[in-house]
């Protein structure tokens, strides 16, 4: 691991001007960043470590009927806030099918959005990686790459965005808060992360020196409690990254759906939020018809950038199934395999 | 630049200067204090063989600067026992061979205890692998380990039982 400063600020303010020099980071939980730099892929010449920074750390119910989730509260304590957890009971499977406990512990909400690609190539020093270094190549093209990205990619980069929180949050127009140089500022969770095209390097709409320090869920995103669910497909049932995941909610009244949200994990460089999919499900009869052409739309300009193409079918399938699953009802429990398609409790269709 | 820190380790409060701010931890445990029953296996947060409760919580302590986590109250492995009386976990490992190189065993032991705290899985086995699976065994002890924290958890509700009679 390369030497760095480290440095401790008291404020966000003063956080925020010890970042804003070229080569610092910000340091949360460290739980990605630490092993990015174990492995020499990050090289930071600062760490600010924010984590001891006042009331970044809580859960504030709005009195709008919003939620306000501050940047530094652990994945795991937000989970299993049940207040939080009977509201937006999609986010809560999300952030229980993600890493393992241990690390759900110590990862931060702030974290979590920002985490890296665990594309093997970006990981790997001696391959060439143009998101770690631009122009270098991308040698994940031509490598192994079915889980690679099937949406939203470029010839520049074909790494996907792991987070399983970060779905079912853009489904439900999650706002983030953004404290930087010039002052606070807020934006969509959907314009947070950016798409490769040429600058792959590039990943967020973030400038130096800015700070998430919380994220918000509207007044809306309350009203599919009773419908939402989140759907992830890994290669082992836990503690793996998606190779595709799906948040569906749907609000229902009296046999139709009113308003529909869908999002797909694992299938793009960010959350993928599908927009032309939820049109079609808008005063429709919950049907598996119905779902079929939401899951084409949401796949429409799907093209594989390997050897990833049944990520495209797959997708579908599980679009379907998650929108299915959302359609019976929210579980009163979350299963005990969170988003699991092979979880053996209520609400699940067995493979 | 030197950094102090303060730790609470095992109960007992313990003072370090870092001349380096790289130190995990888990290399703080392991070289400074020579407390070497947490394990460094795959160090990158993967395996689950450095796991320690940190102010009550399991944790990976590979990937925890120490210097951030000044103040912090940290229990390993050699905290866990009353003198010569094995913490209950510990000794339902022992019962039903939750274990068989042992390597993973310490990581094992302090993660049931932080989970069986967390309360999440109660005495279904299919949440008590799901809230294990941090912690990999490649000797495959799987079926003892989950039988050991059935065992400890089921200690557990006699006692809370037995004290709310």
């Amino acid at each position: 691991m390369k030497q760095f400063d480290y440095v401790r600020p008291a404020t966000v303010s003063e956080a925020v001007a010890a970042a804003a020099q070229p080569g610092a980071v910000y340091l949360a939980a460290g739980t990605n960043l630490l092993d990015l730099m174990k492995g020499g892929v990050s090289r930071p010449d600062r760490l600010v470590d924010v984590t001891h920074l006042d009331g970044l750390d809580r859960i504030e119910r709005l009195a709008d009927g919003g939620i306000r989730i501050g940047a530094l509260v652990s994945n795991a304590d937000l989970a299993h806030d049940a207040d939080f957890a009977k509201s937006y009971p999609a986010v809560a499977e999300a952030l229980l099918s993600g890493a393992s406990a241990q690390l759900r512990n110590a990862a931060s909400v702030g974290g979590n959005l920002l985490q890296r690609t665990r594309c093997a190539y970006f990981y790997d020093t001696a391959s060439r990686c143009n998101k770690r270094e631009a122009g270098s190549g991308c040698d994940a093209r031509d490598g192994e790459n079915r889980t690679h990205a099937v949406l939203g990619w470029s010839e520049n980069c074909i790494a996907t965005h792991p987070s399983d929180f970060c779905v079912p949050l853009v489904a439900l127009d999650a706002i983030v808060e953004i404290e930087g140089p010039n002052g606070r500022r807020e934006i969509a969770l959907d314009e947070l992360h950016r798409l490769p095209g040429d600058t792959p390097e590039r990943e967020s709409a973030l400038e130096p020196g800015d700070l998430i320090v919380a994220v918000r869920l509207p007044p809306a995103a309350r009203g599919f409690a009773a419908h939402a669910r989140y759907l992830k497909v890994r290669d082992r049932t836990s503690y793996a990254f998606a190779v595709v995941s799906a948040a569906a909610a749907l609000r229902i009244e009296n046999g139709k759906i009113m308003e529909a949200r869908l999002a797909l994990g694992g299938v793009a460089a960010k959350p993928w939020r599908a927009r032309a999919a939820e049109d079609v499900l808008k005063d429709v009869a919950p049907t598996v018809d119905a779902f079929q052409e939401a899951a084409s739309r949401a796949l429409a300009d799907a093209k594989p950038s390997g050897d990833n193409a049944f990520k495209i079918e797959l997708a579908r399938r599980i679009v379907v199934r998650a929108l299915s699953l959302a359609a019976a009802g929210t579980p009163a429990r979350i299963p005990a395999l969170p988003a699991s398609p092979f979880a053996s409790t209520s609400g699940a269709i067995h493979a | 630049m030197n950094h102090s820190i303060s730790l609470t380790v095992n109960g007992a409060r313990r003072d370090f200067v870092l001349d380096d701010p790289r130190v995990t931890l888990l290399d703080l445990l392991r070289e400074r204090l020579h407390l070497t029953g947490t394990k460094k296996g795959c160090d990158r947060g993967q395996c689950g063989a450095c796991t320690i409760l940190v102010d009550g919580k399991r944790i990976n302590s590979c990937l925890a600067l120490a210097i951030s986590h000044d103040g912090a109250d940290i229990l390993t492995i050699e905290g866990v026992a009353r003198g010569d009386q094995l913490h209950p976990v510990q000794a339902a490992f022992i019962a039903h061979d939750g274990f068989q190189c042992g390597f993973c065993t310490p990581g094992q032991i302090m993660s049931a205890i932080g989970m069986l705290s967390e309360a999440q899985a109660g005495n279904d086995p299919e949440r008590i692998r799901e809230c294990m699976s941090g912690n990999l065994c490649r000797c495959g002890a799987y079926a003892g380990i989950v039988d050991a924290v059935l065992d400890a958890q089921a200690g557990m509700d006699e006692s809370t039982q037995r004290r709310s009679a």
